[in-house]
């Protein structure tokens, strides 16, 4: 994992000072709401629909036990003892004090982390696969890479008042587990002919009120210009994106309006003229970066066999273990999807088991999954068994990864200014409901995604099955889309017709899965049968 | 009736105005038909509240209910975590809610 | 208007600045005034007769003037570059490192919250206007 060292932690601790003197400008007076707002956002701090809401920085998704344990002690000391891990592998806390937003800053400095740059127009978290370094399928390690941006992303002077928040995700396999088509930029570290490594830039994707796919525009910038490219993109869409309307801010509306050509003719343009610049940090730091990612001392010969003994146990072994690298290792998958939970939610308690476990089982490193679970990237199949009966005990061993019941949704009206309808109790009746009909292992994989407004934090337009929250004259109403995908086969998912309400929605998606089973060809997931099929039989189903 | 709404500067809590001063409990809130920009402009100046707005209500068993179900799940706190909110032992506040 | 804070030598300019449509168009004008949504690239071929450019901030969340900076220094302008508008003191260190040795705010900076501002970050991270040298570069001397 990567260590910060007196630079990191200089600047770090410069920005928590930097906060109290804004924070206090602001309680005296000195600073107005729209003065303080993109300052406090820029930190993080939300004014949320109950309190302040503090969303704090996981860089590409990684931490180790300890910076777990303060995070579980900040939901104890300052909130109230829970936090809820978002979509873009962070986490974010309800009912945070603005008086005490600065302490937090500061206890999370002592074990490097911050809440720099998790909102506001700005260069958001990188963010990155959650099975980075563990995965036989990477050409590389995509971390060091996010961590290169992640430093030179951090107080950047010329791109931190960007017409709209830019978010980045890093991979390095052509399977995407990271949505990184549906970022504004999204980069996959590629080997090319020659066994060179480079970087892929795929510019203007997103999800919100109008869901690009994005396109690429280069497939292969050299890794020591990597940062002079994804300057000469920030450029572009700093000085021509559009700033009359918030809702047309975002990069993906430049490169759709502009065409992909003639943004792309642009940044080169640009990126020419930054080479001679010399804006690119020297080879020799992403080298340093990489001695951070180096694998842990894996155990050599590590059995290759699990008692499958116990059933509920082996259930799990299917569901939530993954393939490793190393042979006698997997990828084991914490869901934080109980059936009738809140999706993403854990409480101080299960941070503080996770990390134990991380320290004991995975060589001190948890994942946080932009699907709201957590991962031990790196277990010992022999060590599994004891894994799962300390998850277990304590209400994290729902073996449901992937299925019906591991819905992303994001906090809705229970807990969001901007949303429209509640997001986290169709969650947990769809899950309650499918728990209860035994189809949820049958089904097979099946992402379901919900939204409670048009903003999409809930990844709707990319799931098998998405859900989208309006407000229909006061009253909460839900749209079913049908064959989103946010994967290497990345779709964007389509409205069946006419919306439910929130009982009829639960129905509706049992009805979907109805149509599935008939129409279901061996081994196809539930969005083959539906791109083979197309959207007819479901509606026929639905609205007939 | 109208209800002028806020959060608390330091805290972050949903306030709401009592006529004279405010309140986390939407049930003191009073009617502000009519004045609400002079009071929000006032309170806001004086840092006693963040961002102020006023909503529309109506009186039901003789307390303001909010109109709109984004107030009262803020006049409440979440619906999925009813030991959260600010009646946690009344069973029958979901009705109010939703 | 507030005051404005200089940060070099020379004697300021006390020619009005004029837009940069005008400028293009008139060969004597020493001051030009850029607003958000013009093309910085136009004045590149007149920088050596420019004394003064100031880069309007209508609204301060309004980020094009950062990218004018820092490309006309980047194109060699070394002529006063003065920050205009709304431009608020937390926003002053990043636009120094843009370039920026200028500042005339349309509400007066407390000059203690200014120290602070210019004090505020004992490193950078990246290579900007400035001549401050990244941690990078330090890193690997």
């Amino acid at each position: 994992m990567y260590k910060y060292d007196q630079y990191d932690q200089a600047m770090v601790d410069a920005r928590v000072e930097e906060f109290r003197d804004q924070a206090r400008r602001r309680l005296e007076g000195k600073l107005t709401e729209d003065q303080f707002k993109p300052l406090r956002l820029m930190n993080g701090l939300y004014l949320q629909l109950h309190a302040y809401m503090l969303r704090v920085a996981i860089p590409y998704g990684t931490l180790n036990s300890q910076q777990m344990h303060a995070l579980a002690d900040i939901a104890d000391k300052y909130d109230r003892g829970y936090g809820h891990f978002t979509t873009r592998q962070n986490i974010q806390y309800n009912w945070i004090k603005l008086e005490d937003a600065g302490d937090i800053l500061a206890d999370l400095a002592k074990v490097e982390m911050h809440a720099i740059q998790t909102s506001g127009n700005c260069i958001r978290n990188i963010s990155s696969d959650h099975f980075a370094g563990a995965t036989a399928d990477e050409v590389v390690d995509p971390r060091p890479y996010a961590e290169l941006l992640r430093q030179w992303s951090s107080f950047h002077p010329e791109f931190s008042y960007l017409p709209r928040k830019f978010k980045i995700a890093v991979i390095a396999s052509d399977t995407d587990r990271a949505a990184m088509r549906l970022h504004d930029i999204g980069i996959q570290i590629v080997e090319n002919d020659a066994g060179e490594l480079g970087a892929a830039f795929y510019v203007g994707g997103g999800m919100g009120r109008t869901p690009m796919i994005a396109p690429c525009i280069n497939p292969f910038v050299p890794l020591d210009r990597l940062v002079t490219y994804a300057e000469a993109c920030l450029r572009v869409y700093n000085r021509y994106g559009r700033r009359d309307n918030k809702y047309k801010a975002r990069i993906k509306i430049l490169v759709h309006e502009m065409g992909a050509e003639e943004y792309t003719r642009q940044v080169e343009a640009e990126y020419a003229h930054l080479l001679e610049e010399g804006v690119e940090p020297p080879f020799a730091e992403l080298e340093r970066i990489r001695t951070y990612f180096e694998d842990p001392l894996f155990e050599a010969g590590a059995g290759d066999e699990i008692d499958r003994s116990d059933p509920d146990f082996a259930v799990w072994v299917d569901r939530n273990t993954v393939a490793h690298k190393e042979t006698g290792y997997v990828s084991a998958v914490i869901s934080l999807k109980p059936v009738g939970g809140i999706p993403g939610d854990a409480t101080a308690e299960q941070m503080r088991l996770m990390a134990d476990l991380a320290k004991d089982y995975s060589f001190d490193e948890l994942r946080v999954m932009h699907t709201q679970n957590i991962v031990l990237p790196h277990v010992r199949k022999a060590d599994l068994h004891a894994l799962w009966t300390a998850l277990d005990e304590a209400g994290l061993g729902s073996p449901n990864l992937d299925t019906v019941e591991d819905i992303i949704a994001c906090p809705g009206l229970d807990y969001c200014s901007l949303a429209n309808a509640r997001s986290i109790p169709i969650a947990q009746r769809i899950s309650e409901r499918f728990a209860a009909n035994g189809k949820t292992g049958t089904l097979g994989e099946l992402k379901l995604k919900i939204s409670g407004c048009i903003n999409a934090c809930g990844h709707h337009h990319a799931g098998h099955i998405g859900i989208l929250g309006v407000d229909r004259k006061g009253v909460e109403n839900y749209q079913l889309l049908l064959g989103g995908s946010e994967a290497q086969d990345a779709s964007l998912a389509k409205i069946t017709g006419p919306g439910f309400s929130e009982d009829g929605i639960v129905d509706a998606v049992e009805t979907v899965t109805t149509v599935f089973e008939r129409e279901r060809q061996d081994g196809e997931r539930f969005l083959d049968t539906y791109r083979r099929i197309g959207m007819n039989p479901f509606k026929e189903a639905l609205y007939g | 009736m109208r209800l002028l709404t806020g959060n608390d500067l330091k805290t972050g809590a949903v306030t709401w105005w009592t006529g004279s001063d405010w309140s986390i409990h939407v049930e003191d809130a009073a009617d502000v038909a009519g004045s609400e920009d002079e009071i929000a402009r006032r309170e806001e100046a004086a840092r006693r509240v963040n961002s102020p707005y006023a909503v529309d209500a109506e009186l039901q068993d003789g307390s303001p209910r909010p109109s709109h179900i984004k107030e009262r799940v803020r006049a409440l706190g979440p619906t999925v975590r009813p030991d959260l909110t600010l009646k946690p032992a009344d069973p029958e506040i979901g009705n109010w809610v939703i | 208007m507030a005051e404005t804070l200089r940060y070099r030598d020379d004697q300021p300019v006390d020619h009005p600045a004029v837009t940069v449509d005008a400028f293009v168009d008139q060969s004597n004008a020493q001051a030009v005034r850029i607003e958000p949504g013009d093309d910085t690239r136009e004045l590149l071929p007149h920088l050596q007769r420019l004394a003064l450019v100031e880069v309007n901030f209508p609204a301060f969340g309004d980020g094009r003037g950062y990218s004018s900076a820092r490309m006309l220094r980047e194109a060699g302008y070394e002529g006063e570059l003065r920050a205009v508008g709304d431009v608020l003191v937390d926003q002053l260190a990043y636009m120094r490192r843009c370039g920026f040795d200028a500042f005339e705010p349309d509400q007066q900076f407390d000059m203690d919250d200014v120290k602070a501002a210019f004090e505020r970050w004992p490193e950078v991270y990246q290579n900007a206007a400035d001549d401050r040298t990244p941690i990078w570069t330090k890193r690997h001397p």
